[in-house]
Parts: structure tokens; C-alpha cells; sequence
């Protein structure tokens, strides 16, 4: 495949590759150069020297980010010269703001410090980064390993239940499993990369056939129940699973990346409408069975109602993020520890607090943009595997990011789900890292031959 | 497929697009009720993270801190204390993250916590230059001599002092007894402060109430040398004649005013002097007085010593009155300072004051400057005439009607109801009050004055209700006249 590409045009593909190449090293140093700003501001508002590491900060951040640019280059030329250093740029803004939390807070209270554990956690990350494009090489592989795949996924979302190794931190959602040596990790993270990946291959290999309505359910057309066999079922784990999890936000990720990728798989937008009126009824169900959620939706409909108690959180971070205003209060100048679960859940509103509507627009604008490529990567994929899961990949990443902004700006419910690069917690940015690994693949995949993907997809729906 | 992924994304930059919309709504739309709301402790936690500017009295050597902050290691950064603790309570008030804040520590809260628009470009040299903000200091005028004087005096009994430079209008004590400890509202620990607070609350001496400033008095006899003043300011003479009479009998009414000793004459039954009556504290011939005058004639004396004005001074204070229509029992009954003539022990010391200082009234000063963290003045408050009725001069009554009442109020103190006041080797002028509270209650007893008489420095006021530690029997006196006196030495510097 890649003998072929070369051989078909090899002077006005380097070139494009160059100046790609040009792109993505000119923007990882910028985004190193804002990192070590924010890192140098955050220090400063604590004490008027420079800090005392920030060569060596530095020095890390080039490296990580040297070793990405070399492999992305060589084993993807070509590729999005755009999503690394975007992510890269998330991960540093983030680490700035753990960083700033952990003076916060350690003034108040000596707590642990979250930010060299994080810092390890983005030289993991990166590392994961390489390694993904390292040891996949072709991201088309994934395809042959769906069943598998799809299986690990939801053992994974099933390890958190598990006794001795499944835990919920007393924060009434059991997502995390402990790792020796003391870490954690949220398997529903990863897990959800796997159902994206075990969905985009199915409904890849399946689209035509849940395209056409065969039987007939009363008025309806419907497809073959056993088409649906597989995502189904993963499916109705993975939600049955995150409803004894507790973990409202991921199960509101898988449902609607399994109805949006059926969507984009077949175009059929009943899916989507059966998708809605499946969630409304489910949502229904859930706040009627289930006091967690009925105070979600309390607290999203009058935070102020108890603003001591249960909307305490909600509360705080729309004063942070009032506070903010426009320009922000100014890095290191605010008071995020006033917020529960800052690291995690709520760092956009510390983010708000501290660098105001200016910063969480850019912020957006970030993510917006990951997202913006994304889709383009999806449509420009040579094949329907590489489409849907581009397009997966992309929607969960953005749905990931207006589920958990919307909750802490009151937008939406809140649901407990991690923003991505940029809350503290090494499973998420691990993940994330994959993700946008996998994008950067998807990326710089070209075409096999003349004869498409669709035509390839369907001749295996013929068999 | 193409379409399906494309309108997919369409959603997804539709979701962003309602994330964009609802954070302008919040920073934007939304951001000052929120930033402002009550229950965000933002601005809490930055006003406690500047040291806030310490509140000073005295000047050079005899200079004391009356209230400064400290650093602790409290979420709260910056902890207020007052060193002095009771003893200023009623002039530095209290700062409370709960309660608010009183008196100076709320009327200069702007230079206290450095954010005056004098100290911006200040401010804003400190931001770069990496240095903290820093509240700048407030130097009040009291001096703590006389302060302590007038504690000392006042113990144990509930009521206030008064004392004034009556060249300056400066406060040199402003006392209200019983006081409270300020450190009490002003900790960080919520849970004490409420309780503090409530029993303040619940004492039914209110020791909260700053009485020098904040509480009405019937003046009682006090009121005498306002009628006194409208009677010189129109042509009348210390050495003036009237009829001396054991009851005087009340127009319109069957009332009767009497004198202090019930069915006596003040004087021989037939005739008295106006400075006599004023020494003896003559209730019937200043009845008569005021019915010759008529109330016209004593209510604008009376507002051209402030009555019926607010009062410009530093912090709020309680208007002092005295109603604009009188009948005649009212105007005479007016005129010894009962009836419903109500009066903060503030107006009466400015009364005293501008009767020593020729007729002029300057109007009370507590802060004489603001100072930063390095001892520069940032802002100065000059000596000024009080503005009475929009008038600027300060003019209460004629230099002529002034000394005729210095002459007469120095006879109070040597020959009269006033010698409790009076001070070997300096002349005192005075006069006593002693405002009936009604049957079988123990009347609130007044002094007020100045000294040296002939050129004074000090003016004070005493007040002490319910007849202090005398009860009943208590008089302006017996009771208030010492206690001027021990602040006016103390202001004299003499022992």
C-alpha cells in the first residue's frame, strides 16, 4: 500500500508532507512556549522568582514532544499536522492548572500534590502516543480484531465491579480498579475507545445490511434483528454495566456514540429517533428509580435551591466562573480550591475563574478545532472502517467535552466525566493520547487502490 | 455515509456553538451577580489577602495602634486586632466577614483595604513590581489620654463622653459605655463570632450602641445656654432681671414647671440675673425667658447650633432635634431641655465647643489623615468649619453672645451647680443637666464644657444615664461634672 502511494507520486506528496511536518514542529514549539508561560505565571503568582525548574520543564515538554513529531513523521507522513499539538497544548494548559490547584490547595491543607504524578502521567501519555502509531502501524488491523476487541472493552467496564480490585474512592461511582503500586485507573476510559473502535468495525462490515428494512415490526421497517446481534449486546452490557457503576456520564457517552455510529454507518436517521425516544424513556426510568439521579436533576434545575448542600459544587463553579467574567482574574489569583473535585471533574471553571471568557474560548476553540479535524479525517478516509472510526472517535471526543462543559456551566445535568487533556487522572489522558493517535493514523491513511472501501465493504455484506 | 458523518458533525459543532452561547452568558451577562453574590466567598478571600491599613490614635510618642492586622495561616489570611480591645470599640468599630463592618473600619474601608482611587497608580506600581498590595493607615485625632481618661471616669456606669479641640473640631475621646471587645466579631471563626454577637445582642445595655453618637438624650439643664444664647443674641445681658418665681405656671394648661428643689425660689422670690439663674440652673426663670422669646426665637438658636441638621462627621451620627412648631407650654418646657428636645452628646460637646471658640463651630473631626504603609500622607483632612443649615461659616452665635456665655457658663462652674468640674489654677466654663425620665426614674445627668475658659482647648460632654452609680439622687453635678472634669485634666495635662 504505501509502496504504491510512494512509487504514484512521490515529489508532490513530500513536499506536502514537509510543509505539514513544518506545520506540526512550528506548533508544538508554540505550544510548548505557552505551556511554559502558563507554568511560569501559575509559579509566579506564589512567589516573585521564576521557577526554579523551568529549564528543566522545558527541556521534558521538547523532548515529549521531539519524540512524537519523529514518530508521527516517519510513520505517518502526511498525517493532521494539527491534533498533536493541540493535544499537546490541552495537556500543557492542564498540567498548569494542576499545578496551580495543588499551591491552592497545599496552602489550605498540605494535601497530596497531583501535579508531578501528573506530569508522569503526560510522559506516559505521549509514550503511549508513539507507541500506539509504533506498534499498530495500520490502524486497518484493528478491523481484524474486532470481536476482541469489543470483548476486552467490556471486561474492562466490568473490572471496577469486581471485588478487592474495583473501588469507588467513597464517591459513589465504582469506576476505578486500584493498579499495584499505588495508582488507579478508570477502565471505562479505554473501554470506550474499544467500543468505538469493535462499533466502527461491525457497522462498517453491516451498514448495508441495517441500511435495508427487511422485516417488518408492526407498521415499521425494520432490519434484521440478528444484524443487531453484537453492537447490541455490547451495548445493553455496557449500559447495564454503568448503571451498577453509577456512572452516568460514560453511560451517556456509549449510548449516544452507539446511536450516532449507527447513524453515520447507515444514514438512517430512525435510528436516531429510536435512539432519542429510547433515551428519554431511559432517562425517565433512571430518575424515577434512582435518587442520584432525581438530585442531578434538582440541582441542574436550581442550583441556588441548596447551594449549601447538594448544589454546593454546581454552585461554586458559577461563581468561579462569574467571577472570571471576561478577562479572568488572572492565573494564580483566584481561588479554585473553593470548588469540590477541581482537579477532576470541575478544572474548567478554575480555568474560568482564572483566565475568564477569553481563556475558555480559547479553550473551546481548541477542542473545536480537534473536533473540526476530526470529521475531516473521517470524510477523507480511504475506507468505511477508517470513516466511522474517525468519525466515532471524533464524536465521542467532542461529546466527551460538551457533556462535561455543559455540566459544569449548567448547560446540561451534571454527569462525573473527565474534560479531556486536561482534568487530572492518568487513565483519561492515556486514553485521549490513543484516541488522537489513532486520528493521526486515520489521517495519514491513503487509499488502497482505485477500487474504494464501500465497494470492498460491500462485497463482504455479499458473502 | 459522507452525509450522515457531515451532518453528525454539524451536531457536534452545533453543541459547541450552545457551550459558547452559555459561557457568554455566564462571564459575560451573568458575571457580576454572580461574582457578587452573597454566598461567594471570592471576594472575601481577596479582601482578607490584603494586609488591611491599621487604624492609629495619637500622635508621635503617645502614638498607640488601635487596630492592625496580622498574618495567619487561616484561609482567611489576614486576621484584625485590636490590641486596645474595648477601649476604642466605639471608634474603630469592628470587621466582621460576617457582620460587615462599623464605624471607621466601614467609613474608610477603601484606604483600609488600600482600593482608594488615590492609591491606584500606587497600586499599580506595587502589581509590577511583584510588592503586595497594602490597606494604607487611618490617624484618627483621639488621643489616647484623654480616652483613657474618659473610660476610667465613666466606669462601671452607662453613658458616653465627648471631648473636642474646639480650635479644630478634633475628637480627642469619644466614649460609650458599656463597650464590647471588637476582636470578638472580627475572628475567622464564624461559630464564636454568632455567639459573641448574640449576646451582644441579647445585654439590654446594648453595648453594640455607640451612645455618643448614636442615642438621644433629653439635654435636660445643658439646654439652658441655648436659650441663654437666644436670649443674649437678641439684645438680652447677663446682668438682666426677671421675675423669680417658686412655680411658673404653664399657659393653656394646669401645668406648672418648678425648680430642682421643689417650691423654692432660685433666688430671693422676687428677682434673679440671668448668669444667676444659669448657675443655679433656674427652671421657672427659663421657662419665662423662653415664653418672652417665643419659640421662633429658640428653635433657630437652636438650629443655628445644628439642631434639626445631620450632623457632617466622619461616621453616621443621630440627628439631634428639637420640634419646629412649639405651643407655649412646649417652648417653655423646651427650654430646660425636656419635652421632646432629644440631642446626641456629640451636638451637645459641639455646642460647648463653638460657644469657646467665639461663637464658631468647626465641624468634629475624627481622621486627621491617611497614611501608606511608608508613613506618607495620602490624603489629608483639614480643620473646617461646620456647615450649619447650608451655611459655611460655622457662625453659631455672635462673638458677643459667645463670651457673654463663657462668662456666665464660668460662673456655673465656681459659683454654681457646676463645681464639681472645676479645676484649681484654670478657669472652667460648664454647665450641669438633669434630664427627668419621668416618675420614679432615675434621671440621665449631663455636664458639658471647656477650658481653660478663656482660651479653651477642650470641650467635652458627659452624659451618664439613670443617675450613674447616685441612681435617683444622682444630678449633672453630682454625678457628670467630675467625670468632665478628670477628661479636661487629662486633655489640660494637669492632675
Amino acid at each position: 500500500m504505501k509502496l504504491f502511494r510512494r512509487g504514484r507520486d512521490t515529489t508532490a506528496a513530500s513536499a506536502a508532507d514537509r510543509r505539514r511536518a513544518f506545520t506540526e514542529l512550528a506548533l508544538l514549539i508554540l505550544a510548548i512556549l505557552i505551556t511554559l508561560s502558563a507554568y511560569t505565571l501559575v509559579n509566579l503568582a506564589q512567589s516573585p522568582q521564576l521557577p526554579a525548574g523551568l529549564l528543566a520543564y522545558g527541556g521534558v515538554l521538547a523532548a515529549l514532544a521531539a519524540a512524537a513529531h519523529i514518530v508521527v513523521r516517519r510513520l505517518a507522513p502526511g498525517a493532521d499536522p494539527l491534533l498533536l499539538p493541540i493535544g499537546f497544548l490541552l495537556n500543557g494548559i492542564g498540567l498548569a492548572m494542576v499545578n496551580r490547584i495543588d499551591f491552592a490547595v497545599r496552602t489550605r491543607e498540605g494535601a497530596l500534590q497531583l501535579a508531578p504524578l501528573q506530569t508522569i502521567w503526560t510522559i506516559v501519555g505521549i509514550a503511549l502516543f508513539c507507541g500506539t502509531i509504533l506498534f499498530l502501524r495500520d490502524h486497518t488491523i484493528l478491523d481484524r480484531y474486532r470481536y476482541i476487541i469489543g470483548l476486552v472493552a467490556v471486561v474492562a467496564l466490568v473490572t471496577p465491579l469486581l471485588p478487592v480490585i474495583g473501588t469507588d474512592f467513597g464517591r459513589g461511582s465504582r469506576i476505578w480498579i486500584r493498579v499495584p503500586g499505588g495508582f488507579s485507573l478508570q477502565p471505562g476510559e479505554f473501554a470506550k475507545l474499544g467500543l468505538v473502535i469493535f462499533f466502527a468495525s461491525y457497522l462498517a462490515e453491516k451498514r448495508a445490511l441495517l441500511s435495508a428494512a427487511t422485516s417488518r415490526l408492526g407498521p415499521l421497517h425494520v432490519p434484521p434483528a440478528r444484524a443487531f446481534g453484537p453492537v447490541g449486546l455490547a451495548w445493553i452490557v455496557s449500559l447495564a454495566v454503568l448503571v451498577f457503576e453509577r456512572d452516568l456520564g460514560l453511560s451517556l457517552l456509549i449510548f449516544s456514540i452507539f446511536v450516532a455510529m449507527l447513524y453515520m454507518a447507515t444514514g438512517r436517521i430512525a435510528y436516531v429517533a429510536a435512539g432519542g425516544l429510547l433515551f428519554a424513556s431511559g432517562a425517565l426510568a433512571a430518575w424515577s428509580q434512582f435518587s442520584h439521579v432525581q438530585t442531578r436533576v434538582a440541582i441542574w434545575l436550581d442550583p441556588f435551591a441548596d447551594a449549601q448542600d447538594t448544589g454546593f459544587q454546581l454552585v461554586q463553579s458559577l461563581f468561579a466562573l462569574g467571577t472570571g467574567g471576561v478577562a479572568g482574574v488572572g492565573w494564580g489569583q483566584g481561588n479554585p480550591e473553593l470548588i469540590p473535585d477541581v482537579p477532576t471533574d470541575f478544572i474548567f471553571a478554575a480555568l474560568g475563574e482564572e483566565l475568564g471568557l477569553l481563556g475558555t474560548t480559547a479553550i473551546l476553540l481548541l477542542y473545536f478545532l480537534i473536533a473540526g479535524r476530526g470529521f475531516t479525517i473521517a470524510l477523507r478516509a480511504p475506507d468505511d472502517f477508517s470513516r466511522l472510526l474517525a468519525a466515532g472517535l471524533t464524536f465521542v471526543f467532542s461529546l466527551q467535552v460538551f457533556v462535561i462543559v455543559g455540566g459544569v456551566t449548567r448547560l446540561i445535568p451534571l454527569t462525573g466525566i473527565t474534560l479531556p487533556f486536561m482534568s487530572q487522572g492518568g487513565s483519561s489522558l492515556l486514553a485521549n493520547y490513543i484516541l488522537i493517535a489513532l486520528l493521526v493514523m486515520i489521517s495519514a491513511a491513503r487509499p488502497a487502490a482505485d477500487a474504494s472501501g464501500v465497494s470492498g465493504n460491500l462485497a463482504r455484506v455479499g458473502k | 455515509m459522507t452525509r450522515s458523518i457531515r451532518r453528525t458533525a454539524w451536531v457536534s459543532f452545533l453543541l459547541f456553538g450552545l457551550l459558547f452561547l452559555n459561557l457568554n452568558w455566564l462571564q459575560v451577562i451573568r458575571a457580576d451577580d454572580l461574582a457578587n453574590d452573597s454566598s461567594n466567598r471570592r471576594q472575601l478571600l481577596a479582601e482578607y489577602d490584603i494586609r488591611r491599613g491599621a487604624i492609629t490614635a495619637g500622635t508621635g510618642a503617645d502614638q498607640v495602634t488601635i487596630a492592625a492586622s496580622r498574618e495567619t495561616d487561616d484561609q482567611l489570611r489576614f486576621l484584625r486586632e485590636y490590641e486596645q480591645g474595648p477601649a476604642y470599640a466605639h471608634i474603630t468599630g469592628f470587621h466582621s466577614f460576617i457582620f460587615g463592618r462599623t464605624q471607621v473600619e466601614s467609613q474608610y474601608n477603601d484606604f483600609l483595604q488600600g482600593s482608594a482611587p488615590e492609591t491606584l497608580f500606587r497600586n499599580l506600581g506595587d502589581a509590577l513590581r511583584g510588592r503586595e498590595r497594602q490597606g494604607d493607615t487611618i490617624v484618627t485625632t483621639v488621643e489616647p489620654a484623654v480616652q483613657q481618661a474618659a473610660i476610667d471616669a465613666l466606669r462601671g456606669q452607662t453613658g458616653a463622653v465627648v471631648a473636642l479641640d474646639p480650635r479644630s473640631g478634633d475628637v480627642l475621646a469619644m466614649v460609650s459605655a458599656p463597650t464590647y471587645d471588637p476582636n470578638l466579631l472580627s475572628s475567622h471563626d464564624p461559630g464564636p463570632i454568632r455567639d459573641a454577637w448574640e449576646s451582644l445582642n441579647a445585654d439590654p445595655l446594648n453595648p453594640l450602641l455607640n451612645r455618643s453618637i448614636s442615642e438621644l438624650y433629653a439635654p435636660g439643664s445643658t439646654f439652658k445656654v441655648i436659650t441663654a444664647a437666644a436670649s443674649l443674641e437678641r439684645g438680652g445681658r447677663p446682668s438682666d432681671t426677671y421675675a423669680d418665681p417658686t412655680l411658673l405656671d404653664l399657659p393653656l394648661t394646669t401645668a406648672q414647671i418648678g425648680n430642682f428643689s421643689r417650691g423654692r425660689p432660685c433666688n430671693d422670690g422676687t428677682s434673679i440675673t440671668l448668669q444667676r439663674a444659669l448657675e443655679v440652673s433656674c427652671n421657672t426663670t427659663f421657662g419665662i425667658i423662653a415664653l418672652e422669646l417665643g419659640a421662633d426665637a429658640l428653635v433657630q438658636t437652636a438650629e443655628s447650633f445644628g439642631l434639626n441638621s445631620d450632623l457632617d462627621f466622619d461616621v453616621p451620627t443621630e440627628t439631634s432635634r428639637i420640634p419646629k412648631e412649639l405651643d407655649e407650654p412646649s417652648t417653655a418646657q423646651s427650654a430646660i431641655g425636656q419635652r421632646d428636645v432629644r440631642v446626641t452628646p456629640l451636638q451637645m460637646a459641639l455646642v460647648a465647643a463653638a460657644i469657646g471658640n467665639d461663637g464658631i463651630m468647626m465641624r468634629p473631626r475624627l481622621v486627621s489623615e491617611v497614611q501608606d504603609f511608608a508613613g506618607r500622607v495620602v490624603r489629608q483632612y483639614p480643620p473646617q468649619r461646620q456647615t450649619i443649615a447650608g451655611v459655611a461659616t460655622g457662625q453659631t452665635v455672635s462673638p458677643q453672645t459667645a463670651a457673654g456665655l463663657t462668662q456666665m457658663m464660668t460662673a456655673v462652674v465656681e459659683n454654681g451647680t457646676g463645681q464639681n468640674a472645676a479645676i484649681p489654677g484654670v478657669p472652667v466654663a460648664g454647665k450641669t443637666g438633669t434630664a427627668e425620665q419621668g416618675e420614679g426614674e432615675a434621671p440621665d445627668t449631663w455636664f458639658i464644657g471647656f477650658a481653660p475658659a478663656d482660651n479653651p482647648v477642650v470641650a467635652v460632654a458627659v452624659v451618664v444615664e439613670g443617675g450613674g452609680d447616685a441612681g435617683e439622687s444622682g444630678t449633672g453635678g453630682g454625678v457628670s461634672a467630675p467625670i468632665a472634669r478628670t477628661v479636661l485634666e487629662a486633655a489640660l495635662g494637669v492632675q
